[in-house]
């Protein structure tokens, strides 16, 4: 049971939402944006997360649409992994949200509450970061398109009242070669010891990593060492592995040797794939 | 659009085996917990209340959902559907059949999802069935005769065709 009583609210527009999140601020209650809501009931319980109020978008209109329009593939912030699996639109995407928590969780989770989620792992961002996706952010003035690059750094970085209205994928993106590896500690269902996505692009690969530390990255210098065509691809992986972005998780998943172990390897089958046995 | 007002308990309709019931219950309350707490439907079963085991699954508009994961404000203009809906249904036939279960705790939530899952993807192949039974566990670890049960629905419903 969730241990505290929160006032809940439908809006239906964009502008409803956030006028009722500065609205809860003035009275000093903590509103929270609800997508799925996965993680205020299951954080809630635990009391590590708490509201007064909260906001359920999934009324707004087109806030869980996935479509194209002109030279974009447009997904709702509030479009489930299972909807995003099932249209199918986007295979990297659709692969790496496939493996994230089980079918019926999945029927629930939104991309905008996994990306912005607490839960550290959001490992549905990895497939945005390699394609350079736009975000649009909902304020009070309407919705704002950014860069996500522009706006995440270890994590979704939002100003009080913003939310994710949607995720904008330039439609190139769509179909370049691919590649999404989870690997778990055990089981086929559960939280990634290491999930790798990355991209073919001009020949060049992009890759972003989730599970390895607390925070899902990019890295461009990491993806430098990477594209060295002319070295093997050990020592390719090797080189990228001393650019690593923040600490390495330890923990009862997987000590940071071994993570580190599993990375690497992971690195080198996702480079066979996308690069062929010649390694062009 | 429901009201925003002070009150930390809410009333609305819900539809749940084709039934309408008011329910009168606090924002913050599961779904799970409004179906068995109010209207006395224990079919559905807490388990890790942590969307991990599937114990609690229900159908939502035909799609299933853990119902602990779920605020039962959400449920408001969704059909939903428990185990208590479900009468001689092909699934629980096939579940008596193959010994599909063993102390029964995991049933309801298994077949509700195995009911979805013979209704939606009547083309399933291993790697679908695999997918969707993973979101249920079951401690007695009865899974080969829950995958047999699955497959002997799906073959009958494809003679049927
Ligand atoms: C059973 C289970 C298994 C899981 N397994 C995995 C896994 O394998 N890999 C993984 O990466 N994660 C996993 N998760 C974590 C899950 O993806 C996150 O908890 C995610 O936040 C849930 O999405 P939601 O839509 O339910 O989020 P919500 O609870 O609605 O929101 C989560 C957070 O994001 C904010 N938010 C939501 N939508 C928006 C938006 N549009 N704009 C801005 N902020 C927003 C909310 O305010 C909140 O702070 C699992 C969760 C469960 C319950
Ligand atoms: S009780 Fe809902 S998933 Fe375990
Ligand atoms: S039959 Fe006992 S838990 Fe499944």
């Amino acid at each position: 049971m969730i241990p505290f009583n929160f006032q809940y609210s439908k809006p239906q527009t964009i502008q409803e939402a956030v006028r009722q999140f500065y609205e809860y601020n003035r009275e000093n209650k903590k509103a929270f944006y609800f997508s799925g809501g996965t993680e205020l009931i299951t954080l809630g319980r635990l009391n590590l997360v708490y509201a007064d109020a909260v906001i359920d978008l999934k009324g707004i209109h087109e806030y869980s649409s996935i479509f194209f329009y002109e030279n974009y593939l447009v997904i709702g912030g509030g479009a489930t992994l299972t909807a995003i699996e099932e249209a199918n639109v986007f295979p990297l995407l659709g692969k790496t949200a496939s493996e994230i928590a089980d079918r019926t969780s999945r029927n629930k989770i939104t991309i905008g509450g996994n990306i912005c989620g607490q839960i550290f792992y959001r490992e549905a961002i990895l497939p945005l970061l390699i394609s350079d996706c736009l975000l649009g952010i909902s304020e009070a003035g309407g919705i704002v398109y950014q860069p996500i690059h522009k706006i995440f750094n270890k994590q979704i970085h939002l100003k009080e009242g913003e939310f994710i209205f949607s995720i904008l994928i330039d439609k190139m993106y769509v179909t370049m070669p691919f590649v999404s590896i989870k690997r778990r500690k055990q089981w086929d269902v559960g939280y990634p010891l290491v999930t790798v996505a990355a991209i073919k692009k001009e020949n060049l690969i992009r890759m972003a990593v989730s599970g390895v530390c607390p925070f899902p990255f990019r890295s461009l210098e990491m993806e430098k060492a990477l594209n060295e065509k002319g070295l093997p691809v050990e020592e390719r992986v090797e080189t990228a592995l001393r650019s690593m972005p923040g600490p390495v998780l330890s923990d009862v998943e997987g000590s940071a040797e071994y993570r580190l172990f599993v990375l690497k390897n992971t690195m080198i089958d996702a480079i066979g794939e996308l690069e062929g046995e010649r390694g062009v | 659009m429901k009201e925003v007002s002070n009150n930390p308990l809410c009333s609305f309709l819900l539809v749940v085996n084709s039934e309408e019931n008011v329910v009168t219950v606090r924002p913050a309350d599961t779904l799970l917990y409004a179906l068995r707490i109010h209207l006395g439907l224990t079919g559905s079963k807490p388990g890790c209340l942590n969307g991990d085991c599937g114990a609690c699954t229900v159908l939502v508009d035909g799609t299933p959902m853990k119902s602990c994961l779920m605020l039962a404000v959400e449920g408001e203009e969704k059909a939903i559907t428990t185990i208590e809906g479900l009468k001689n249904t092909p699934i629980q036939k096939a579940f008596v059949k193959h010994f599909a279960f063993q102390c029964g705790y995991c049933t309801p939530g298994f077949i509700m999802n195995c009911h979805a899952l013979v209704h939606t993807e009547k083309d399933a192949d291993e790697t679908v069935i695999k997918d969707w039974l993973e979101s249920n566990i079951c401690r007695c670890t009865g899974y080969k005769e829950i995958r047999e049960a699955v497959i002997s629905v799906l073959h009958k419903l494809k003679k049927n065709e």
